[in-house]
């Protein structure tokens, strides 16, 4: 039990005095996930349009597929990414193998099924009175999906900081494809692992805390981004928000 | 300002709607009333165009709608639809009542000029902050209503705008339709299973049955000369079955059912089948023992109350002259009267009260 109390206060102490090792492995995973989370964003919210928006013959199997995908295993992407990137893969020559960009590419892939899927979701749950209110209001294709997406925003929030969640908390691809190279590849999962494996537990649960720190300072700016996103449709009148 | 062509829509092998054609004229208030599930609104929407006819033709002011989609879009946008369950986005009143105008790429200054003027109108001022989600339905309806009237369309369409409101919305949203019916001289068409309301807003109405359109007229039309059983009995009119034209003097007719006779208005011919109409609020009551014995009313018929069900503030009575004979009478005067179940009364109804009809025999729609 000494260890948690101990991680607690050796959590607190690398916080305060602003350990520059621990500091520069936070502010990488941060940096990796956050641009994972970005990328997979900006691919999964115009794919999960595509899907939801069109009628098409296996739509419905399509779904599935991705739904499935939610439950691959990290390591399964880094295995698969790393063969792909390794020297010897046919993307050999990016070099992206033990890099930080090869460890968000891993990132990307790993989480855009479930972002992609649960924005799905969250286009489903819009009501269809809505959607044939905007067309005889006089909403072109595009301005119809517009208005769709911003009304579905705070549960294509949830689907942004899910995915985010899942890669910040990621081992396998960090591993496989990073390769834990300290003051280069190392991130807080792996360096958890590391330390874990070397009976530093104390160290261990400190990085597990400054881990969980760091996603709340992400989910706290999502939730106002898209706050201020609701705010922004308020030109018209500009009122506040009741 | 409207004409549908021989329109008919197939869902798999149902059909919704049979071979529609119809005129819907420049500033009428047009109102299709029928049953629920009857195709009203499955017809409102192929007229805006959210859906596309399996046959048929829709013109607008004189253009073929089944265009490419933009230009459909083109002739959508010179109508306003108000669906029967309002949905609002999740933001403000103002920004609700304006999509129509920034889809149109209205500048800032104007629509927010514009959109207080159509909260105005539905007497919704100052509730532009308003979050949409947090208002009652009445309220939303107006908002819809706003929203749809903000971009001055030709066509207004309501699809049952006021079947999830409580009457005293529902009598504001009224009162709104016509309102606008005159100030903007928009041509409304609306849908309703509510004939009392069909009667009050339009100009003219189509019933609507199973998907065909079976009587196109005025209100009093429908109301009184309904054509065949079914609409009689959508506009609340029991048919008296089994008559037999026994005499006709230059339209002056005599007509038997049963053992009784009655005088009529009517063109067919000696010895024709014939199923009477009459409405039951034109019959009037009398207790037998209290008839006079001169009256105007030509037909005073025999009978004893067998039924009284209360009707608001009415009473529906069923009299029993050898056929059933339903009437409408006031609490008031029933009170006063002094009927109630056995009385012995006698039947009052004017010849031209009587709405005569071809024999349909046993098939239910011509």
């Amino acid at each position: 039990m000494s260890e948690i109390t101990d991680g607690i206060l050796q959590a607190v102490h690398l916080i305060v005095t602003l350990d520059p090792e621990v500091m520069q492995i936070a502010a990488l995973s941060l940096f990796i996930s956050l641009m994972a989370t970005i990328i997979a964003a900006l691919i999964s919210i115009p794919l999960a349009s595509l899907i939801h928006f069109s009628d098409f013959y296996g739509k419905r199997a399509v779904i599935i597929i991705i739904q499935t995908l939610y439950s691959v295993p990290t390591v399964v992407v880094g295995l698969v990414i790393y063969l792909l990137i390794s020297r010897s893969g046919p993307f050999g020559f990016l070099g992206l193998l033990f890099t930080p960009e090869g460890m968000i590419l891993g990132q990307t892939v790993l989480i855009i099924p479930i972002m992609t899927g649960l924005i799905i979701s969250a286009l489903n749950g819009v009501d269809r009175g809505i959607s044939d209110t905007l067309i005889a209001l006089g909403a072109t294709g595009p301005q119809k999906i517009l208005e769709i997406l911003k009304e579905a925003r705070y549960a294509i929030l949830s689907a942004v900081v899910l995915g985010f969640g899942r890669a910040i908390a990621e081992v396998g691809v960090a591993m496989i494809i990073g390769g834990n190279i300290r003051g280069d590849t190392r991130v807080l999962t792996t360096a958890i692992t590391l330390q874990t494996g070397m009976g530093g537990f104390g160290l261990s649960i400190a990085l597990g805390i400054i881990l969980l720190s760091v996603a709340l300072i992400v989910v706290v700016a999502l939730n106002l981004i898209t706050y201020s996103l609701s705010r922004d449709a308020q030109w018209i009148m500009g009122g506040t928000r009741g | 300002m409207i004409r549908i062509e021989r329109l008919t829509r197939k869902i798999g092998t149902i059909e919704t709607l049979h071979e529609i054609s119809l005129d819907i004229r420049k500033g009428e208030v047009f109102t299709f009333i029928g049953p629920s599930g009857s195709g009203k609104t499955t017809l409102i929407r192929l007229i805006d165009l959210l859906d596309s006819p399996t046959s048929g033709s829709i013109f607008f002011d004189g253009q073929d709608t089944s265009t490419s989609e933009s230009g459909r879009l083109v002739i959508r946008r010179r109508m306003g639809m108000v669906f029967q369950k309002p949905s609002v986005l999740s933001t403000t009143v103002a920004n609700n009542v304006a999509f129509g105008l920034k889809f149109r790429g209205v500048d800032r200054t104007q629509i927010r000029e514009k959109v207080r003027s159509a909260l105005d109108l539905v007497g919704l001022a100052g509730f532009e902050d308003r979050r949409a989600s947090t208002l009652s339905g009445g309220e939303m309806q107006r908002v819809a209503l706003a929203r749809a009237m903000v971009t001055e369309p030709e066509v207004l369409l309501l699809d049952e705008p006021t079947a999830n409101l409580d009457p005293v919305s529902a009598e504001l949203i009224e009162d709104l339709i016509l309102r606008i019916n005159k100030k903007f001289r928009t041509t409304i068409v609306m849908s309703t299973h509510d004939m009392i309301q069909g009667q009050r807003l339009a100009d003219r109405i189509g019933v609507i049955m199973d998907g065909s359109l079976v009587q196109t007229g005025t209100a009093s039309e429908i109301f009184y000369q309904p054509r065949g059983r079914d609409i009689a009995r959508f506009v609340g009119i029991d048919a008296i079955t089994g008559g037999v034209v026994t005499e006709n003097a230059g339209g002056h007719v005599s007509i038997r059912v049963e053992e009784v006779y009655f005088e009529a208005m009517t063109d067919l011919g000696k010895g024709r089948k014939v199923t009477l109409y009459i409405r039951p609020e034109e019959i009037s009551l009398t207790p037998a023992a209290a008839v006079p014995i001169k009256s105007s009313v030509r037909n005073q018929i025999h009978g004893r109350i067998r039924k009284m069900v209360p009707f608001g503030p009415f009473v529906r009575v069923s009299v029993d002259c050898g056929f059933l004979l339903t009437t409408l009478i006031t609490r008031r005067s029933c009170t006063e009267l002094g009927l109630d179940v056995g009385t012995e009364v006698v039947a009052g109804i004017k010849a031209t009260a009587i709405h005569v009809l071809p024999d349909e025999g046993m098939k239910t729609l011509s």
